[in-house]
């Protein structure tokens, strides 16, 4: 079972990565016991799985994914939601009031409007259907302080880091509330402008150098030497 | 114009700018050029310029044109009025309308499609400056601006063009080499697969020179598949060497 790369090297659509009895994972498919790239991204093998990690993708939904999107049409019995994906999400009326809804005397305005932002969850998404939203959480729902930053989907992980110690580190030392979206989008809440700029500052910073590594030591460095500055002007 | 030059290939056996019959035009590709666009490449084919966007997948409006089983590529294939001696009417013509059917179909094949349903995907290809090949040129750029986008694809697809000029058969023609020429064939080809997703031809050609230009086409589209895939490489060398 001959495999043609070896982990961590670069691959592009195409480019034929293992022969034999191999399992076909993300990012590559299988063509008469062979398995090829599907994207550009790099090689990662897991037993007898085949993985590539994309260097260049767009956000899926996914059931389960905290997602944050912006409202962009209200419709008769909910809302149409961007989130950053190839289809529309659908919120419905339903999973945000916990009463029956009348159309008489509710007006969905009042509750979203378009160009609202929310933070939610997937709940339900196949081949057949819009994904559809839920808010039952805590802390769901429109949102109403804090910056957003948008990042390419595939480093969200790389923003959580290992066992979630980049995102540990990073509300430690900024003081902010940083919530992830599945989805690429990022909400940043702090006590004050100059912390939420220094949060965007470090995912930006996270995002720029996902690749290289030892990367949450230097960002934390990075936290260190501006919040230095800033004290002294 | 230039006027019509009497002989294509001279007594060395060489062509008009130089080249040996299987030789292709200098060939030069950028990957992700456009930062307003999901994914884009430029390709300097001899005088050919051309650049490559794609947009997508998104949500497909009107609805009842999206598919419920598959992604819907579209493509435009366009030549700027500049692109061409005698200024070119920006509007889409007969020929712009029917290359740009030509490439969708040449590029189709190796994309997923049935991974998004109801989406859709835009390809624009503008023609800066057009010297022959463009048809082929358009899908190597298109190929690799849809890798870029993150499209997952099953190769990328190479194309070129051979012709007969003056008896010989030749490899990548040029514009006067099309004109005078007594054939042309376009082809697309995906190196990995073995598959051919274009193929034209225009012109007369007997059997046996048929199937000798084809596997020449073949050959040049494997030169060209190799630099396509240096030039996708070449975006994240960077990211290789800081990770050892």
């Amino acid at each position: 079972m001959p495999k043609f790369f070896e982990r961590r090297q670069l691959v592009v659509p195409g480019d034929l990565i293992a022969e034999g009895d191999y399992i076909a994972g993300e990012n590559v498919y299988r063509e008469n016991n062979r398995i090829y790239a599907a994207r550009i991204g790099l090689v990662e093998y897991q037993d007898n799985r085949v993985n590539v990690v994309a260097l260049r993708a767009f956000y899926v939904p996914k059931v389960g994914d905290t997602v944050i999107g912006t409202v962009v049409e209200v419709g008769f019995s909910g809302w149409a939601v961007d989130i950053n994906a190839p289809y529309l999400a659908m919120l419905r009326v339903s999973e945000v009031i916990k009463r029956p809804f009348k159309p008489q005397k509710d007006e969905l305005t009042k509750i979203l409007d378009v160009g609202d932002l929310i933070l939610a969850k997937i709940i339900a998404y196949d081949r057949t259907q819009p994904p559809f939203l839920g808010v039952d959480e805590p802390g769901m729902g429109k949102i109403t302080k804090g910056q957003i930053v948008k990042i390419t989907p595939t480093k969200i992980p790389r923003v959580i880091g290992k066992k979630g110690s980049m995102i540990s580190m990073l509300k430690q030392e900024t003081g902010c509330h940083i919530i992830l979206g599945q989805n690429g989008v990022i909400l940043v809440t702090g006590k004050s402008p100059e912390d939420e700029e220094l949060a965007i500052m470090a995912i930006r910073k996270i995002e720029e150098e996902s690749h290289v590594s030892g990367l949450t030591d230097r960002i934390f460095q990075m936290i260190k030497m501006e919040k230095e500055r800033r004290r002294l002007t | 114009m230039s006027s019509k030059p009497e002989r294509l290939i001279d007594e060395k056996g060489l062509r008009l700018d130089g080249r040996k019959p299987d030789e292709l035009r200098p060939i030069k590709i950028e990957v992700g050029v456009l930062a307003n666009a999901d994914g884009s490449a430029y390709i300097e084919q001899g005088k050919n310029k051309i650049l490559a966007a794609v947009y997508g997948p998104k949500e497909l409006h009107p609805k009842h044109l999206a598919l419920p089983d598959r992604m819907v590529l579209r493509c435009r294939y366009h030549m700027a009025p500049f692109s061409v001696q005698e200024r070119k009417s920006p509007a889409p013509s007969r020929r712009e309308i029917e290359l740009s059917k030509v490439i969708r179909e040449a590029l189709e094949p190796a994309i997923f499609l049935e991974y998004y349903p109801r989406t859709a995907t835009d390809v624009f290809i503008e023609v800066l400056q057009a010297d022959g090949g463009t048809r082929c040129a358009s899908i190597t750029v298109a190929s690799l601006a849809l890798a870029d986008a993150g499209i997952p694809m099953r190769d990328l697809v190479a194309a070129c063009s051979v012709g007969k000029v003056d008896g010989t058969i030749v490899l990548d023609l040029m514009d006067v080499e099309d004109k005078v020429g007594e054939a042309d064939l376009p082809l697309a080809y995906m190196p990995n697969l073995d598959a051919i997703t274009l193929l034209q031809m225009d012109g007369n050609l007997t059997p046996e020179e048929f199937e000798k230009a084809v596997s020449l086409a073949i050959e040049g589209c494997k030169k060209i598949y190799n630099m396509q895939r240096e030039a996708l490489k070449a975006r994240y060398v960077s990211v290789k060497e800081v990770e050892e």
